[in-house]
């Protein structure tokens, strides 16, 4: 059976205020980062899985990002699925 | 009273809940493991405690979600069962769909823990009957992500069917609305951050959180 690594990156919804983002955004405007305008924190998931093929492997990770590791009321997910490994 | 109480990994307050009401209220109480897919008989009610289940990971709340015992937490709800989640269980409750909104993390960032101002705003549910809309209690918080979050349509659904049951007199997390608690449509379901366990003897703070349990009783013509 393959083998595939993907990305699932989870955030905030753009209208959900995240005070840990404006708190770092902050403190990088204290250090001079004056250009900063906004910063917004999530969380990148790394996964390893078993599938036949892409196109299942994009299903399954698709579904767990729905039902488990991105909650819709108040965040947004991506998936990256990266090239088949060896 | 035979009530059932979760326990779930690195969820601390169930022993709290278990003194209040065994010890506090002379109810029956019964430690409910999170992997057990049954209640084990036919409970008059059910408490999701507070704490940090799971080590809060991915989401507070979010693992214990799927726990068996959810499973049977929803049919018992389903049937009209009253379910009380406090803190943490109020999370898993958002997390398991069994309530409306979800909680992030405050907007001062800080974990506030101290006395807290309510209002009662719908005493719809059944553990809420004990008290009248604009009602004042004071009950402890203790929470880092205590944010109730809902977008506007979701509110307005809140608000249109009743389901806001307690609000912060004095917001201290940035609460959607003030919004320290809600229930299901039904009303049977209800989540708040605040704990009640925590203001049932009078050597440790007060008593407003009894009267959350006894008017339950009263309402179920039970003791």
């Amino acid at each position: 059976m393959p083998h595939f690594h993907a990305t699932v990156r989870v955030g905030l919804r753009p209208s959900v205020l995240d005070p840990a983002g404006e708190a770092v955004c902050a403190a990088a405007r204290r250090l001079g980062h004056g250009a900063i305008q906004s910063i917004r924190i999530g969380k990148a998931i790394e996964i390893r899985l078993e599938a036949p093929d892409a196109a299942t492997a994009r299903q399954q990770l698709e579904s767990l990002s729905a039902q488990l590791l991105a909650n819709p009321v108040m965040e947004t997910w991506s998936l990256e699925l990266h090239s088949q490994e060896v | 009273m035979d009530v059932g109480v979760a326990v779930f990994p690195g969820a601390n307050c169930d022993r709290d809940v278990g003194w209040a009401l065994a010890g506090c209220l002379g109810w029956r109480v019964t430690f409910l493991w999170h992997q057990e897919a049954a209640l084990p008989r036919k409970l008059d009610a059910l408490v999701l405690p507070g704490g940090f289940s799971h080590g809060d990971y991915l989401r507070c709340g979010a693992i214990a979600s799927s726990a068996p015992l959810l499973g049977a937490v929803a049919d018992f709800a389903a049937m009209g069962g009253p379910v009380l989640g406090i803190c943490n269980g109020f999370q898993v409750l958002t997390e398991a769909g069994l309530l409306p909104g979800g909680l992030i993390r405050n907007r001062g960032l800080h974990f506030v823990c101290r006395d807290q101002r309510l209002q009662v705003e719908s005493s719809c549910s059944p553990w809420l009957r004990h008290f009248a809309p604009g009602d004042a209690l004071t009950l402890p918080i203790a929470h880092g992500e205590g944010c109730y979050h809902i977008d506007p349509p979701g509110l307005r659904q809140l608000e249109d069917h009743d389901q806001i049951a307690l609000r912060y007199l004095d917001n201290p997390n940035g609460s959607v609305g003030h919004i320290a608690g809600v229930s299901n449509k039904a009303g049977n379901v209800l989540g708040l951050m605040p704990h009640p366990e925590r203001a049932c003897d009078q050597a440790t703070g007060g008593t407003d959180g009894q009267a959350l349990f006894r008017g339950l009783a009263h309402w179920m013509g039970l003791s």
